[in-house]
C-alpha cells in the first residue's frame, strides 16, 4: 500500500519550489512582510539588500553568509524576513543607476534601527560626505564631536549596515591611504575610482 | 526558548514536507492553493509562535486545519452534475510521481487522512503522529488502519468499475 501511496521527492521538491515562490511574490501585499529581501549584480559582486516599511535597513556584499545576515535581520528587526525581491525594487533601481553613473545620491528612506546610537551619529555624519569627495575618519569623528575617538569611529563604520548607500567608502586614513572596509579593500577602491576619488584603474 | 529563524528559512526547510502532506490531503491540483493558504496563516501567527523549538509540528498543524477548511468549503461549493467523473486511468499518477492510491487519501474522514498522510506517506512515528493530532497512539494506530482499509475497499472498488467497462 504504501507504494501506492508514493509522492516522489523529486516532484514534491520542485512542486513545493513553485509553490515557494508564489507564496514570495504574493506575501509582501498582505503587509505581513517585515524585512523584504532582494538580490542584484553589481560592479562590486552581488548585493542582497533588505527593506523594511521604515526604508532601507541592510546592503550585505556576496561572500557574507547569506544564513548570517538573514539571522542578523530576524533578530535586529522582526523574524518575519522573506526573500521577496519585488519589494525591494526602488533600491535596487537608485543602486543600478549609481553604479551605471547616473545617479549621484540616493533618494531613499532608512531603516537606522540596526544601528546603535553611536553608529547612527558616525554615519549620519558619513552620508553628508557627498559624491566625489572624501573625508578622514579623524574629521567624522570631529564633526559628531567626539574628537579623540577616530578609532571607535572606524569600527562603527566597518560596522555599517547600509554600505554604499551611506557612503562608508568616503571615510580614508589622515594618511590619504584606505585603511580599511566592511567589504573589503579591492571594493572600497573600486568604488572610490567610479566617483572618480581615485583615478581609474 | 529558542529564537525564531527567519521566516525564509523556515519557509525553505519546509516547504517540502508540507507540500507532500498537503498533496496527499486536498490532492495534487489543491495543494499549491492550500500551501499559500497554510504560510500565510504562519507568516501572520509568526511573531508570536512559542514553538519555536517544533516548527515542523506547528507548520504541520496549520496545514491540517487548512486542509480541513479546505474540505468544508468544498462541501459547500455547489457540485457540477454534468461533470464527468474523475478516470484515475486517464491521466498516469504514478508518471506524475504520484502512487495510484494517493488521490483517494483525500476523501477520507479528517483523522483518517491526517493519520495515513503522517505514518505512511510523511513516514513519522507513533509518537511523532500522535502528538501532531494531540491523541494517543492507540487511536493513530485505529485511524491509520480504517485509512488505509478504507483505501483500499476504494481501490477495489474502483477496479471492478472499470473491468466492467
Amino acid at each position: 500500500m504504501d507504494e501506492r501511496l508514493r509522492i516522489s521527492t523529486q516532484e514534491a521538491e520542485r512542486r513545493s519550489r513553485q509553490a515557494a515562490e508564489r507564496f514570495r511574490a504574493a506575501a509582501p501585499d498582505t503587509g505581513l512582510v517585515d524585512v523584504a529581501v532582494g538580490t542584484m549584480g553589481s560592479p562590486v559582486g552581488e548585493l542582497l539588500v533588505a527593506v523594511t516599511p521604515r526604508g532601507l535597513a541592510a546592503i550585505a556584499f556576496e561572500g557574507d553568509d547569506r544564513d548570517r545576515v538573514l539571522d542578523r535581520l530576524a533578530r535586529g528587526l522582526s523574524p518575519r524576513v522573506l526573500m521577496a525581491a519585488r519589494a525591494t525594487d526602488d533600491v535596487r533601481r537608485e543602486l543600478d543607476e549609481y553604479f551605471r553613473g547616473a545617479r549621484r545620491r540616493f533618494d531613499l528612506r532608512l531603516d537606522r534601527r540596526l544601528m546603535s546610537p553611536f553608529a547612527k551619529d558616525v554615519l549620519g555624519a558619513t552620508a553628508r560626505v557627498p559624491f566625489g569627495r572624501l573625508a578622514t575618519y579623524g574629521e567624522i569623528a570631529g564633526r559628531i564631536g567626539r574628537p579623540k575617538a577616530a578609532r571607535a569611529v572606524g569600527a562603527a563604520l566597518g560596522a555599517n549596515p547600509i554600505p554604499i548607500v551611506v557612503p562608508c567608502h568616503r571615510v580614508i586614513g589622515a594618511g590619504g591611504n584606505l585603511t580599511g572596509y566592511g567589504g573589503g579593500l579591492p571594493r572600497k577602491e573600486l568604488l572610490l575610482r567610479l566617483e572618480g576619488s581615485l583615478p581609474a584603474a | 526558548m529558542s529564537r525564531l529563524p527567519p521566516f525564509e528559512r523556515f519557509l525553505e526547510e519546509n516547504r517540502t514536507t508540507v507540500f507532500r502532506y498537503l498533496t496527499a490531503a486536498v490532492g495534487p491540483i489543491d495543494a499549491d492553493d492550500v500551501f499559500q493558504e497554510t504560510f500565510l496563516a504562519a507568516l501572520r501567527a509568526y511573531p508570536r509562535c512559542n514553538e519555536a523549538a517544533r516548527l515542523d509540528r506547528w507548520i504541520l498543524r496549520i496545514a491540517s486545519r487548512k486542509a480541513i477548511d479546505h474540505h468544508r468549503g468544498a462541501g459547500r461549493r455547489p457540485i457540477p452534475v454534468a461533470a464527468p467523473p474523475e478516470r484515475p486511468t486517464e491521466v498516469d499518477p504514478a508518471a506524475d510521481g504520484f502512487g495510484p492510491a494517493l488521490v483517494a487519501v483525500r476523501d477520507l474522514p479528517a483523522r483518517q487522512r491526517d493519520a495515513v498522510a503522517y505514518r505512511h506517506i510523511l513516514g513519522f512515528s507513533v509518537a511523532d503522529a500522535a502528538s501532531l493530532m494531540g491523541c494517543s497512539e492507540e487511536a493513530v494506530r485505529a485511524s491509520a488502519y480504517q485509512g488505509l482499509r478504507r483505501l483500499k475497499q476504494q481501490e477495489l472498488k474502483e477496479r471492478a468499475i472499470w473491468t466492467n467497462d
